[in-house]
């Protein structure tokens, strides 16, 4: 379904991604991992196009996407979430989704008919799959930690993705909003046919739900391969987990 | 849900009322004031569409203003056309003006699109200062020959209360509609919007081409009632001050540039009359605005009336 082969990114001569190869197929859940500054979030913004590489090339669906400017991809199938809360902050909660929804369906340069008459059924359907439906009214700039990220996937979702990109999903979150997270994810997945590409720093979420895990490493891809796979690999082990 | 509609619209009926009776009651130096107001707020009005809802930088939005003015004054004065063309041309120049301008702007981001609008803007300004064949230069025009349908005190203010109220009926249908929504979703937050699927950048100039209309308009209006243009009206003092009028009444808030048009119109009026540094009482007001009212006036009390209320069901 999406396809990185061989992308590479500097940021004044530091190689943030250098190379890296990734391929999801659909239906699967992928996690990204790797320490701190291997390249995962660049890596995210190549795919979403945020950024563009300097060399490499992505396809999604047999089709390349590479340096297309976001909301070209966005409109591809791909949406995302950001590591750090990336909302509307002086809207509410239910026009920060809608505003997703009136994107997707191309009715954002409506001029003379009431946002209220847009949608209100597909939002109140997000906002009820997140469990946000109780804080429809709220100012998104004044939810908790924790709401603000889950809103963050739920903006997304008004994209009605075929692949939904989370970065860092559970970051900031206690354990509890972690468990909850966790849950949702795999409830998206599953009800909604999703394909997630996610990259998280806590082993036992990632081992938990992924079907394939990705190993970078200074902007390097080490492997690509089933959790197993992944937890028995010697160089994967040197870098990441540490020898035992 | 009707009893809402009632108690939303019920205030602005009002107004309307007053506003329609006050000519035969008050002197008509007030009917003149009440006319500029209302000129100056359509002004403002539009500048805080691309201001406080779309969260650009345009710095030098008088321009537009000015643009209106001048189409109306040089087709009534130098082309054999009837009026009415030239009174329908004035809002289109000044969106096409404000087109050609916002396509190098929108490029830019935050600070940067600000100092090429307010150059650009500028130029125009120039141009307009030092062309003396076409413009009149400093002198600008004057005597412009506006219809006796709309000239004269009392009526030119009938002519500027209609069209006012028309322009406010599309403005807030506008800031309503799902452009508008989305509009304030890019001042909030541009980059998301790109990642949600939205061509920021088209969304911007598509507001700036209507936020510039609407300059025009009150361009025209301002035609009508001086039946006369001058370069000042494209100087960047009043850009700053339809920029304050927004600050002062509450940029975020859909009414507040009405309030602080009025209030900015009326300190230079009456203060003007005692000092000529009633720019000092501006500042003084302006310290206080940003100490004490970060979100102007109108902000303050709708934040206020939100809290009273509880939370809001929707936007």
């Amino acid at each position: 379904m999406l396809r990185v082969e061989n992308v590479s990114k500097q940021f004044d001569g530091f190689k943030a991604v250098n190379g890296a190869n990734l391929s999801v197929e659909k239906g699967e859940i992928v996690a990204v991992i790797g320490p701190n500054g291997a390249g995962k979030t660049t890596l995210f913004n190549l795919i979403s196009g945020q950024l563009k590489p300097d060399s490499g090339k992505i396809t999604f669906l047999g089709e390349e996407i590479t340096a297309l400017p976001p909301h070209r991809i966005c409109k591809k199938g791909i949406a995302r979430s950001f590591q750090i809360a990336n909302i509307f902050h002086r809207l509410t909660v239910f026009r920060n989704i809608q505003v997703a929804v009136l994107s997707q369906k191309n009715r954002n340069l409506n001029l003379t008919s009431p946002s209220d008459r847009f949608f209100i059924e597909e939002t109140r359907a997000i906002l009820e799959s997140v469990g946000l439906a109780d804080k429809h009214g709220e100012i998104a700039g004044a939810l908790s930690h924790g709401d603000r990220r889950v809103l963050e996937i739920a903006i997304a979702l008004g994209n009605e993705p075929r692949l939904l990109i989370l970065d860092e999903p559970t970051a900031g979150m206690s354990p509890e909003e972690t468990a909850g997270t966790i849950a949702l994810i795999k409830r998206l997945a599953e009800t909604r046919g999703l394909t997630i590409l996610f990259c998280e720093h806590d082993m036992d979420v990632v081992f938990g739900v992924s079907h394939e895990i990705m190993v970078m490493e200074q902007g390097r891809t080490l492997i690509q391969g089933t959790p197993e796979a992944v937890k028995n690999d010697p160089d994967v082990q040197r870098a990441y987990l540490g020898t035992e | 849900m009707n009893a809402l509609n009632l108690k939303r619209l019920g205030p602005g009926a009002a107004i309307l009322v007053a506003a329609a009776v006050v000519p035969s009651i008050v002197p008509r130096f007030y009917t003149y004031i009440l006319a500029v107001i209302l000129i100056t707020a359509l002004l403002a009005m539009s500048l805080n569409m691309v201001v406080g809802h779309g969260g650009l930088y345009q710095f030098h939005h008088g321009v537009f203003y000015g643009v209106g003015a001048y189409t109306v004054a040089l087709m009534l004065t130098k082309t054999p056309l009837p009026w009415w063309v030239g009174f329908v041309a004035g809002p289109f120049t000044a969106a096409l003006m404000g087109f050609l301008i916002g396509l190098f702007c929108v490029r830019l981001n935050r600070l940067y699109f600000g100092m090429i609008q307010i150059s650009l803007g500028s130029l125009i300004w120039a141009l307009t200062f030092r062309w003396y064949g076409l413009t009149g230069g400093d002198d600008g025009i004057h005597g412009i020959p506006v219809p006796d349908v709309l000239s004269g005190v009392t009526r030119s203010y009938y002519v500027i209360l209609i069209v006012f109220s028309v322009c406010l009926f599309f403005l807030y249908r506008i800031y309503r509609s799902p452009f508008g929504t989305t509009l304030r979703a890019i001042r909030d937050n541009p980059e998301r919007c790109a990642a949600i699927g939205i061509n920021v950048r088209r969304h911007q100039l598509f507001a700036i081409v209507i936020a510039t209309f609407f300059a025009g308009v009150a361009g025209v209006l301002f035609v009508v009632v001086e039946q006369s243009v001058f370069p000042d009206l494209m100087f960047w003092v009043l850009s700053l001050e339809i920029m304050i009028m927004c600050l002062l009444g509450g940029w975020f808030t859909f009414s507040g540039p009405i309030l602080g048009a009025a209030l900015m119109v009326s300190l230079r009026t009456f203060a003007g009359v005692y000092t000529e540094y009633w720019t000092l009482i501006l500042g003084v007001i302006l310290i206080l605005l940003i100490f004490f009212l970060p979100e102007g006036i109108m902000g303050y009390l709708s934040t206020k009336r939100k809290q009273k209320n509880g939370r809001r069901t929707v936007e």
